[in-house]
């Protein structure tokens, strides 16, 4: 048996309406503990209005190794860009 | 006599959280892990805050030109009002956190009624410090439940620290005359009206974390009357204390 607590991620929203971003890691042996951690560890200077931690083990990350055939066929293609479109002035700013 | 014993509450409120802080804080830096380390330096601080409106009031209610500080740093041993368990030693960090849910328990249902107290500064200093107390019950009630209900090693040690602190429960809910006094101007609970509540989520817990409730019946007090502090006030008190005597008047 593992004496490790697991790793955990923590996602912290700053403010309403803004998305949750990722502000690092702890340690903890359940969710709510994670909980706790995170508010005591992250959010003790008024940095957020709602937390989500995960267990890193549950993170399917992109390996680094395939960012050739994942990353670089997007790099030549500006059509994908929604940049060719002549925008009616009342529309204003996009 | 109202205003003495206004005085004497005060002090009863803001010693506790005074002597409890400086103890949590001894953890700084020490702590098991770091996540934990952060989160008692964390209940530290806000204890230590709580202290500044609670003695920051007594020392105006006393009107003899005292500030919070000078009440924290120049009394001694005698003038303490808090109660006996929070000056216990840390011990193990079972230990420390089994006081903390204990204290805890107490302090989360004290506030609760504080907020209708007749006193409107004391009402807002509840209102304020019940957040944060609120978070600390929860806590350290899952903290003692997860060591509790843990390994053999854990939960030995948490028994054991059970066993210690255990006789020093009973002082929390002894009226005496300042809480009568207290209590007929609708200031403050009476102590004895807590000891139900408290009680039953002090099991529940304590339950949930399998641990048994010691048979003993002995109750040590004599911390919120002043009369008998146990010997560790003493040597906390050279700790939290020295600048002060060494340096008179020392600011930062």
């Amino acid at each position: 048996m593992s004496t490790e607590w697991p790793l955990w991620e923590v996602f912290i929203r700053g403010q309403h309406g803004i998305s949750h971003r990722h502000v690092g890691s702890l340690h903890a042996p359940d969710a709510e503990m994670a909980m706790k951690n995170a508010r005591d560890v992250y959010t003790r200077r008024n940095e957020g209005v709602s937390i989500w931690v995960v267990e890193a083990r549950h993170i399917t990350a992109s390996s680094p190794s395939d960012k050739g055939p994942f990353y670089e066929p997007s790099h030549s293609k500006v059509y994908r860009h929604p940049s060719f479109f002549d925008i009616p002035d009342e529309a204003g700013h996009m | 006599m109202e205003g003495a014993a206004l005085f004497q509450f005060l002090l009863r409120m803001g010693d506790n959280t005074l002597i409890l802080g400086h103890r949590v804080s001894e953890w700084c830096g020490h702590a098991p892990v770091l996540e934990e380390d952060i989160a008692l330096a964390n209940t530290a601080l806000d204890l230590i805050g709580q202290t500044q409106m609670w003695l920051g009031l007594a020392a105006e209610v006393e009107g003899q030109g005292r500030s919070a500080d000078d009440l924290a740093f120049l009394r001694d041993v005698w003038d303490f009002r808090n109660l006996l368990l929070v000056e216990q030693p840390n011990g193990d960090f079972g230990q420390t956190i089994l006081r903390q849910f204990l204290f805890d328990a107490w302090h989360v249902e004290m506030l609760r009624r504080l907020t209708d107290s007749s006193d409107a500064r004391i009402a807002a200093i509840a209102a304020k410090a019940l957040k944060e107390a609120r978070y600390h019950v929860e806590r350290s009630g899952d903290t003692v439940i997860g060591l509790g209900d843990g390994t053999d090693e854990s939960h030995a040690r948490m028994q054991a620290a059970l066993d210690r602190l255990w006789p020093y429960l009973g002082e929390m809910f002894h009226g005496d005359g300042v809480d009568e006094a207290m209590e007929k101007a609708a200031i403050a609970p009476a102590a004895e009206a807590l000891r139900a509540p408290v009680s039953e989520r002090i099991e529940a817990v304590l339950d949930k974390a399998t641990l048994s409730i010691p048979e003993t019946r002995h109750a040590r007090s004599g911390g919120k009357s002043g009369v008998r502090h146990s010997e560790h006030l003493g040597h906390l008190l050279t700790q939290m204390q020295w600048l002060q005597r060494a340096y008179p008047g020392a600011t930062w």
